[in-house]
């Protein structure tokens, strides 16, 4: 069938500086450079560009730029380039559009609306090049009251088990088989090199990434992809994931192309085969049903490793997160609207899910009044894109942020939104062995390193500012936040005052 | 002795090596002008070999026990006992290609444009050879031994 689609970048080659070295040939993997035989030189097929940047960023000399189609529609509020191209790629496939990465919706960002306070005069600010800062986070549910032995002072009350991280940023879920093993084993060696967590995902742990267990998070969802006994002990807690931002509501499916040898030992599931995570847990329809998965999994555990409860944020978030605690979720995991996937239908991904500000007020509230905040950590995540980010997430409630995104832009990815297809040129969301190779985990550890520091030294500036010298004291802190241009309900429901109140 | 060593796991076949090398040995010492303008145009001295996956560039070991030294006969490759490079003398080669063929690394290659053969230098007088310095995945390590 003849496309209707017109092309959507245009790559413009500098002829005064190309060398034909066939850089760009090898870098692209949608074959968007080629070298032409008859004439020795090479050129463009602006129809594959992704825009992904990875010919630029490696030509040796400078000679390609990649700029936007100019071609436009007759303009149209409601019937948009976006709106008419999703019909036609439709109507030529019969099939719902995929898509990668996360919400890019014109939905509000309320992190932009939030603004942090900071001391003059009558407070003092902390220097934190001068003075001790606290960032480390302990995670996991907290007792309602301590007692002590009143003859020796040791302590009596028997604690669930916690988790110490050095900064409050840990990887979000991210399973190999949607990203690649040189990926996971980026996040596995920074995480643990910088005293955080990382996430396996749904994808199971590769065995080669076993020693980094006391700094991996194992996940445990509807698919079960994965699960085994040595898996869970491997780890330093477990993840139920009942949704994800990206896709609430919806399963999960790795194409059987992206299922490699490797990705199919360490799921447990036949090469080739499409990995299909069901949309719900089957064994719980019900907070009661959600309690036996996660005392089956702390009985399993011998009760040493922390259970976190994982939902897409919607719209009764916070009734929900209620029934979790009260099922025993040590800390609770929740995606906002904006949060990213390898692979989701579109039209899900663009319209499902609240904003991740908006659910994590909404639920810190809710278990604040109920009285049992103090059983949980919460961890939001979902579009968190830097450390001003972070420290607003902290003072609305949460104990600690989840970065993936983030943290793939910091290994090469540009949020081409083209995950799906597994080609991915900058060797993260792909499993191809050609591609993967494109990621020196040497190299992508440091980059990861170096992220967590640079946001950790801002958020203690941040924090300093605010005359505060330890992350504890900011957590759930809203008089540290101003709202600027939200209506009433809106700040309200962040529980900020308006700027200037 | 300080050699050129590939890490097969993280070569990405970019090719970059040999473009940089090409323009380390060039009269103008740029990219742009080497490709561009010079003639005969400067050959590349380390070639990245390619099989699905798996790829490397592997320029010239160096050998302690130096076939291509043994088989020259226009005494155009040399071994200098002190540093322990093996040097060719483009001025002497008479493109015989023996080198080529005793080569057991395949790291000798022919320049047709001037009918001698061609092979790494180690960049003398860089602090790195410019396949090192211009590798963007660190698949290539100048050091001591394979495992740096």
């Amino acid at each position: 069938m003849k496309t209707f689609l017109p092309n959507k970048f245009i790559i413009e080659r500098n002829h005064g500086r190309c060398i034909h070295c066939q850089v760009c040939v090898n870098q692209c993997s949608y074959e968007a450079h080629y070298l032409d035989p008859f004439s020795g030189e090479v050129k463009s097929r602006d129809r594959n560009c992704t825009n992904c940047h990875r010919c630029v960023a490696f030509c040796p000399t400078e000679a390609l730029a990649i700029r936007c189609s100019p071609l436009d529609y007759v303009p149209n509020r409601n019937w948009t380039g976006e709106v008419i191209e999703d019909i036609i790629k439709q109507s030529e496939s019969g099939a719902m559009v995929l898509t990668g990465m996360g919400n890019d919706k014109d939905h509000p960002i309320y992190w932009d609306k939030l603004l942090l306070n900071a001391s003059q005069v009558t407070n003092p600010s902390i220097d934190p090049l001068r003075e001790p800062m606290e960032l480390r986070t302990t995670l996991g549910r907290k007792p309602d009251r301590l007692a002590y032995d009143k003859a020796t002072g040791r302590l009596i009350t028997k604690l669930a088990p916690q988790l110490t991280i050095n900064t409050p940023i840990i990887f979000a879920a991210m399973s190999y088989g949607a990203i690649s093993l040189t990926a996971h084993e980026s996040l596995a060696r920074a995480a643990s090199i910088a005293g955080t967590l990382y996430n396996t995902g749904e994808g199971g742990l590769h065995k080669s990434l076993y020693k980094y267990g006391a700094n991996t998070i194992v996940q445990v969802a509807s698919g079960r992809f994965g699960v085994h006994p040595e898996y869970l002990d491997a780890a330093a807690a477990i993840e139920i994931k009942i949704g994800q931002g990206a896709k609430p509501g919806i399963g999960g499916h790795l194409p059987g192309e992206k299922v490699s040898a490797e990705v199919s030992v360490t799921r447990m599931i036949p090469m080739g085969t499409d990995a299909l995570s069901p949309a719900p847990h089957h064994d719980i329809y019900s907070i009661e049903d959600l309690a036996q998965l996660i005392y089956a999994l702390k009985e399993a555990t011998n009760y040493t490793k922390p259970v976190i409860v994982k939902i897409s944020a919607v719209h009764n978030a916070a009734a929900i997160a209620s029934g979790m605690v009260r099922a025993g979720a040590d800390m609770i995991c929740l995606d906002g609207l904006r949060g990213s996937t390898g692979a989701a239908p579109k039209i899900i991904r663009d319209n499902v899910g609240i904003p991740i500000e908006l659910a994590l007020a909404a639920v810190d509230t809710r278990l604040r009044q109920e009285g049992i905040r103090n059983q949980t950590s919460i961890i939001a995540s979902g579009g968190i894109r830097n450390s001003g980010d972070v420290i607003k997430a902290i003072a609305l409630g949460a104990d600690a942020v989840a970065i993936g995104t983030a943290a793939l832009v910091a290994l090469g990815c540009t949020v081409c939104q083209m995950c799906h297809t597994g080609k991915c040129p900058w060797g993260i969301a792909t499993t191809n062995l050609a591609l993967t190779k494109r990621i020196n985990p040497d190299i992508g550890t440091q980059r990861l390193v170096n992220l967590l520091r640079g946001w950790s030294l801002e958020i203690e500036d941040m924090l300093g500012g605010m005359g505060i010298n330890a992350l504890e004291s900011l957590r759930g802190n809203r008089l540290h936040l101003r709202g600027v241009g939200l209506t009433d309900t809106e700040l309200e429901i962040l529980g900020v005052k308006m700027a200037g109140a | 002795m300080k050699k050129v060593y590939p890490k097969e796991e993280v070569c990405m076949a970019c090719r970059l090596c040999e473009v940089h090398c090409l323009a380390a040995h060039s009269l103008s010492q740029d990219l742009i002008r080497a490709y561009k303008l010079e003639s005969p145009r400067p050959r590349a001295l380390v070639q990245v070999t390619e099989k699905g996956p798996v790829s490397l560039a592997l320029p010239c070991r160096h050998c302690r026990e130096p076939m291509c030294v043994y088989g020259c006969f226009a005494g155009a490759l040399t071994r200098d006992e002190a540093t322990g490079v093996v040097s060719l003398d483009p001025d002497k080669c008479v493109g015989c290609w023996t080198c080529l063929a005793v080569c057991p690394y395949g790291a000798i290659y022919r320049d047709p444009a001037r009918g001698v053969a061609a092979k790494c230098d180690l960049c003398a007088g860089r602090p790195q050879p410019a396949c090192v310095a211009n590798c963007p995945n660190e698949a290539l390590i100048f050091a001591e031994s394979a495992r740096g």
